[in-house]
């Protein structure tokens, strides 16, 4: 199909290009930006006015709860939302059930992703056997059946001469390192960040120390192993200081952190608000503040939506009995152009964060508009307000603490391969 | 995202009693009046007032407790209502039936009022927030976060014996970091006007951030308690001793343990309370918790004026739109 995107605003963060252009695809790819290719003839004109066309986001953390948990949500209904949020490619955390450490797991998803065909689905594989933080996961086959990367999601190791071996063994494979950095002793029974707000409601607390202990201990670690880590979820202002200087020190690290990090604090959590249950937790003011610097100057290279879609009774708890994380695929563009607004970045350099960088992160060919590239492409009106409700949300998680927010910023349309997976409706 | 605060309802008046947080002053200085009258009633011979007749009570205990559910149903009682006890074992409320199935299923049965207790912080919040609209809860303590019937009542101690909150020197020792007590207590006072507020601890058991909720903090006893007006002393779990907050009862008395000799460095006037139950030897020498400074039992009697006085405010607000 041959698809003419016409007077928007094109940003490519790659290309350095911001520029009032028409986009011609055709078979999937981008056939030219500007001036039309000879003989194209556009089947479907998509009126791009007062809106910006720029990359689909590629998003480093969703999770789609398929296979495992399918009460809570599909591959279908969250791919549907990732489109409905501007996002063509996203990576599952290998936290499913069962666990993505066998080939099996990686073909079920990729068929699902591919028969729905609203997003790109990259599983990234277990780095050690069921997760269980004890045996090296089989990760040169996980490799070649499509994995992008490994990790252990949010599993601790069983000590650190596992972690140790596990970050040998993924550089040995070329295989970047996905890690949450957690010690599992200072975080054991917490569920809040150790401040002012588990002081106040008696809830307990994840310390600081919880991340910066282990960001040190695999600093450490690769210094010593040569392993390509990315640190995923950062959410304390010391750790990102820790990570910066390292990178002075010439290692191959990057890190990313979740849009809704950037805007609340462990004050949102008011009276044992659920929604603000996340793990790693919502922190003080001085480390949202460090965070968001920390974007505005490409300390953290990548933004992602850490999507965590629930059931509703997984929120019906007295709070540290709800399961922790936020329904965010679809908050991830408003909340991100927040920083925009907010001066913190310009609109390509945000567009950078959510695109060319996360796609640079897994060393894939993605987040781009360079002519012959894949057609993914998202168009938003950065001016729209509209209203998060239980209707607009497309994923059937519901769990957000922005439900009924009026947001800034809204996807109108979305291309995978040059095709609209997603048209807002009128 | 930050909801109004759920203990009022639409037209102002006390719904729910979840948490002394937030509450205004008065509405404390009712509670401690009311309580007096009631205390009075409790001294008679006929103990008992029609306020809540034809209500029906639910005290819904997720944790053990004897001395909080007898005073709280001895309160009820007095005041003319029905009460139902029920005790769960928290471990059957995991093995499937959720807490809100449960919590329906009492309300079917046309209640007026939970009584809460529950091992979780936030519990009672919870559940106030998914109640049918007719329904109270009072919080009889919830996790580490509150216990604010405790809190009025040692509140209620305080003013008979030392009649204003004004030039209050108030020590608490013990274990403030698990103590939903110590957070009740150190929230009354704050609002009632109490000028200086001591927390006295090892560091293992003060939170991080404790100034925050407007105390200081102390590490040593004997300075913590000097010239002291009120000291209150927590009870120290033994499961404390198991982590790595602790190393034994022993030591533990030795550096915290309210004796003869550490009481003296308090005013000769103290008085010195703790929530019960007391652990003899441990946190408090046996001389002081049944010497005459102590007002421990006074306590327990003033548990239940304060908690009648709670119920029927409550329950005795008027009518309001929204119910």
């Amino acid at each position: 199909m041959r698809i003419l995107i016409q007077n928007g605003q094109v940003i490519d963060p790659l290309q350095e290009l911001d520029t009032l252009a028409d986009v011609f695809i055709a078979d999937g790819r981008i056939a030219a930006i500007g001036t039309k290719p000879d003989g194209f003839v556009a089947e479907q004109t998509i009126d791009a006015r007062q809106q910006i066309v720029c990359p689909g986001f590629v998003d480093l953390c969703a999770r789609l709860r398929e296979p495992g948990n399918e009460h809570k949500a599909s591959i279908a209904s969250e791919t549907r939302a990732a489109a409905a949020g501007g996002v063509t490619t996203l990576c599952v955390p290998p936290d499913t059930q069962p666990v993505i450490d066998t080939p099996a797991v990686i073909e079920l998803i990729h068929q699902r992703a591919e028969q729905i065909r609203a997003c790109r689905v990259l599983p990234i594989g277990a780095l050690t056997r069921g997760l269980a933080g004890e045996h090296l996961s089989e990760m040169a086959r996980l490799k070649s059946a499509g994995c992008v990367a490994v990790s252990n999601a949010q599993q601790p190791f069983n000590n650190t001469n596992v972690m140790r071996r596990a970050l040998e063994y993924a550089a040995n494979n070329n295989l970047t390192v996905f890690v949450h950095a957690d010690d599992s002793g200072l975080s054991k029974h917490g569920c809040v960040h150790e401040g002012v707000v588990s002081t106040r409601l008696g809830l307990p607390g994840l310390p600081e120390a919880a991340e910066t202990l282990a960001v040190s201990a695999y600093l450490m670690l690769i210094e010593q192993t040569g392993a390509r880590v990315h640190f995923c979820r950062l959410s304390t202002a010391r750790a990102i200081q820790m990570i910066n200087r390292a990178k002075y020190d010439g290692h191959a690290i990057s890190s990313d952190v979740a849009a809704h990090q950037l805007h609340l604090t462990e004050l949102d959590i008011g009276f044992f608000d659920s929604n603000c249950h996340l793990r790693p937790p919502l922190r003080s003011q001085r480390d949202r503040d460090g965070l968001r610097d920390a974007v505005s100057k490409g300390r953290i290279e990548a933004i992602c939506s850490d999507h965590q879609p629930h059931d509703v009774d997984a929120k019906l708890a007295p709070f540290c009995q709800t399961e922790p994380g936020i329904s965010a695929l679809e908050t991830l563009l408003p909340l991100s152009l927040r920083l925009v607004e907010d001066h913190l970045l310009s609109m390509k350099d945000l567009l950078r964060r959510l695109s060319s960088a996360p796609a640079r992160i897994l060393g894939i060919d993605a987040g781009h508009l360079r002519v012959g590239a894949r057609a993914d492409i998202c168009i938003f009106d950065p001016e729209r307000l509209w209203t998060l409700t239980d209707k607009t949300l497309h994923s059937r998680g519901h769990n957000t603490p922005f439900l009924n927010w009026e947001l800034k910023g809204r996807v109108t349309t979305t291309l995978l391969d040059g095709q609209p997976v997603f048209e807002l409706p009128p | 995202m930050r909801q109004r605060d759920i203990q009022f309802d639409a037209s102002g008046q006390l719904r729910h009693f979840l948490t002394i947080e937030g509450l205004p002053r008065q509405t404390l200085i009712d509670i401690l009046d009311s309580a007096e009258n009631f205390a009075t009633v409790t001294e008679q011979t006929v103990k008992k007032v029609p306020l809540l007749r034809g209500k029906t009570i639910v005290n819904l205990f997720f944790e053990p407790s004897t001395r909080t559910r007898t005073t709280f149903e001895v309160a009820a009682k007095r005041l003319s209502a029905d009460v139902l006890n029920i005790n769960i074992n928290t471990s059957s409320t995991t093995k499937g039936e959720s807490l809100l199935d449960m919590l329906h299923n009492f309300e079917a049965m046309h209640c007026d009022m939970f009584v809460v207790r529950h091992d979780q912080s936030g519990a009672a919040h919870f559940i106030a927030q998914h109640v049918a609209p007719h329904i109270s809860v009072i919080n009889a303590g919830d996790g580490r976060h509150a216990h604010p019937t405790q809190g009025m009542l040692d509140m209620f101690t305080i003013r008979r014996h030392k009649k204003s909150f004004n030039r209050l020197v108030v020590a608490i020792v013990g274990d403030i970091l698990h103590s939903r007590v110590a957070r009740s207590e150190i929230h009354a006072l704050n609002i009632l006007g109490v000028p200086e507020i001591r927390v006295i601890a090892p560091q293992t058991l003060i939170p991080r951030n404790a100034e925050n909720l407007g105390v200081h903090v102390y590490h040593d006893l004997r300075e913590g308690l000097y010239g002291a007006d009120v000291i209150m002393t927590l009870r120290l779990q033994r499961e404390r001793m198991q982590g790595a907050l602790l190393p034994s009862e022993g030591e533990y008395f030795r550096r915290y343990g309210l004796s003869e000799k550490t009481l003296a460095m308090a005013k000769s006037d103290a008085i010195v309370l703790h929530p019960g139950p007391i652990n003899r030897g441990v946190e408090i020498a046996s001389s002081v918790a049944d010497g005459m400074q102590s007002v421990i039992l006074e306590q327990v009697s003033h548990g239940i004026a304060i908690r009648m006085a709670i119920m029927s405010m409550v329950l005795g607000r008027k009518p309001d739109k929204e119910d």
